[in-house]
């Protein structure tokens, strides 16, 4: 059996414009409490993977840890709370992108260190390989060392687990290549990528049995202390992207295909 | 002051990688700019090569070797790293954005204390202190950063300096010492699948990223499908250019909701928002609409065109230099003919 510890933040929807805009308390998006928010898509697929280990290892339990304001993860868990069954652990604080990873990897560690019952013998730490908002690919290496998991994984895009507990993991590399490695067993950390399986659909029978501990974490959601100045920004931007591009149209086909190779070749 | 260490791991055939002669650079060139010194530190299976090859920089050389060390495995590397750290005196480590280094190098941070930063495309001294920058919200937004804290980890990504090509010397390597306990092998490294050569598809070194969207498998002029022949255009076409492939979220996952699929695209071609932002000098975007999350993807991408036969589509809104408003399958078609 293994107790699957899902971190996971919350980001805007992907088809949102985003602004960056400094506050009081440092750099932010404009509007952010505004912004409809979604599971970090990442994490989402390590949530949907830890949902289906738990389902087909007896005795398996998932906990979703999350770092976010609590209206916000609320909102959001409406939906996820449909997908998987899990434990919603929540520590209260910003989920916006410039938060330093090793102050994320912290609140993670100490609401995870919350968790009553949870066996570190049996633990895998699962994750986004990179969240879409900060990106970094470094808060759950920081997590699993606090954690003193010396065995981790990223880029993960499928785990088979063998009938002695033992672990296959396939991690993406350079080039469109796997690297595939074995491990005695839990613990482990690992950062899943796309993973194998799809979307789940939503179940509401899933997000009533969800629901029911979900309101309650919120409610008990501790505040995560972060240090917010422990990157110094400089500068804050988006980067200049408009062409002037040109249409092309009514060119016979025997054209624009010269045109490309010439430009390919060029 | 500070030190500047780089550190990296060899290959199979003990050289380092081109995306760590590039971080290289970067380190030197920081060093420099900072007035700090320079520190070097390799592992693998026997990084003796490694360091003549890079003795020329002038940098103080540190190594851990061993066959422990000589395959990409989190608690060997971080554990490796850590030492080569400690040995050197770093203050701020600069790695490549490569599979391994980026994997273990976050733990190492952890262990010593420090920060990191990943990910960075660009690295100088300004008035006296070391200024990094990188992409947010997966590229969206970019911000100039530095930190007081020590010691600070930075992965610089591919593409963003010139590798190192200095003279080979002879090193004068101080080795150091990790002894690699079972604890740290616990993970065995079993195999590196990677598709053959002709098949191969996902090329980062190409001159070309040609990307395919989800109109390859809509319906044509004539009411039909035409699936089996995209494959073979898309196919034939990343044969004769040698260019690398990349697909829409869209496309990639049809696959997962059982609609007719291009076979040989997976989740590993994906680009733009929750896929990948390869870097290649040009793009031809074929049957893509150009919305922002596909954008992201092509943040890096120099010289961007498309093809599509909607001339109101988000490519159209500044995004590519070139929309090229006609059917893909019959430019694909004539274009393959012409490259012969």
């Amino acid at each position: 059996m293994f107790h699957i510890v899902v971190c996971g933040g919350i980001v805007p929807d992907p088809l949102q414009t985003l602004e960056p805009v400094k506050g009081p308390t440092g750099w932010g998006l404009k509007n952010e409490l505004m912004l409809p928010s979604i599971l970090d898509p990442w994490a989402s697929h390590a949530l949907y993977e830890a949902a289906h280990l738990a389902k087909s290892v007896a005795g398996s339990k998932v906990w979703l840890v999350s770092l976010g304001p609590k209206a916000k993860l609320q909102q959001v868990m409406m939906t996820v709370a449909q997908k998987a069954p899990f434990e919603l652990v929540v520590a209260d604080g910003p989920a916006g992108g410039f938060v330093d990873s090793a102050e994320v990897a912290t609140a993670l560690y100490n609401a995870i260190s919350g968790i009553a019952g949870l066996d570190t013998s049996k633990l895998l730490v699962f994750g986004g390989w990179q969240s879409a908002s900060r990106g970094a690919g470094a808060t759950l290496q920081m997590l699993g060392e606090k954690l003193g998991i010396t065995d981790q994984f990223q880029g993960v895009d499928k785990l088979t687990v063998g009938a002695d507990g033992a672990l296959e993991i396939m991690e993406r590399i350079e080039g469109g290549a796997y690297l595939v490695s074995t491990c005695a067993g839990a613990p482990a950390v690992l950062g899943w990528a796309t993973g194998e399986l799809p979307e789940p659909p939503n179940n509401p029978q899933v997000g009533m049995a969800n629901m029911r501990l979900v309101m309650p974490a919120l409610q008990k959601a501790k505040p995560a202390a972060l240090d917010l100045a422990a990157i110094d920004y400089q500068s804050v931007a988006v980067p200049a992207q408009k062409r002037d591009t040109r249409l092309v149209k009514d060119m016979p086909v025997d054209e624009i295909a010269r045109d490309i190779i010439a430009w390919i070749q060029g | 002051m500070d030190t500047v260490f780089f550190l990296a791991h060899t290959e199979a055939d003990g050289s380092l990688s081109k995306a760590s002669l590039e971080a290289l650079t970067a380190a030197k060139a920081l060093a420099a700019g900072l007035g700090a010194p320079l520190g070097l530190g390799l592992f693998g299976a026997d990084v003796a090569a490694a360091a003549s090859a890079v003795a020329g920089c002038g940098a103080a050389l540190f190594g851990v070797s061993g066959e422990a060390f000589g395959l990409p495995r989190y608690a060997t590397d971080a554990a490796a790293m850590e030492a080569l750290c400690k040995a050197g005196g770093a203050t701020i480590v600069i790695a490549a954005d490569d599979s391994r280094a980026s994997r273990a190098l976050p733990g190492v941070a952890a262990r010593l204390g420090g920060r990191i930063d990943a990910h960075v495309t660009g690295l100088a001294a300004k008035d006296g202190q070391a200024v990094a920058t990188r992409g947010f919200y997966r590229q969206r937004m970019q911000a100039e950063l530095t930190r007081a804290g020590r010691p600070w980890c930075l992965t610089v990504s591919a593409g963003c300096f010139a590798a190192y090509d200095g003279a080979p010397g002879e090193a004068s390597l101080t080795a150091v010492d990790v002894p690699a306990s079972p604890a740290l092998t616990r993970t065995t490294v079993k195999a590196v699948i990677a598709p053959s050569a002709d098949e191969q598809t996902i090329r980062p070194d190409a001159k070309l990223l040609f990307v395919t969207g989800a109109g390859w498998t809509k319906k044509q002029a004539d009411g039909a499908t035409h699936v089996p022949e995209a494959g073979e255009l898309i196919l034939g076409f990343l044969g004769k250019s040698k260019a690398s492939l990349g697909s829409s979220k869209s496309l990639v996952d049809m696959g997962g909701e059982g609609e007719a699929v291009l076979p040989f695209l997976t989740h590993l071609h994906q680009v733009g928002q929750t896929g990948a932002t390869p870097r290649h000098p040009k793009g031809l975007a074929t049957c893509c609409h150009g919305e922002e999350p596909h954008v992201v993807g092509w943040r890096f991408i120099a010289e961007r065109r498309a093809v599509n036969l909607d001339a109101s589509c988000g490519w159209a809104q500044g995004k590519a230099d070139v929309l090229y408003v006609a059917d893909a399958f019959a430019v694909m078609k004539k274009v393959n003919e012409l490259l012969g």
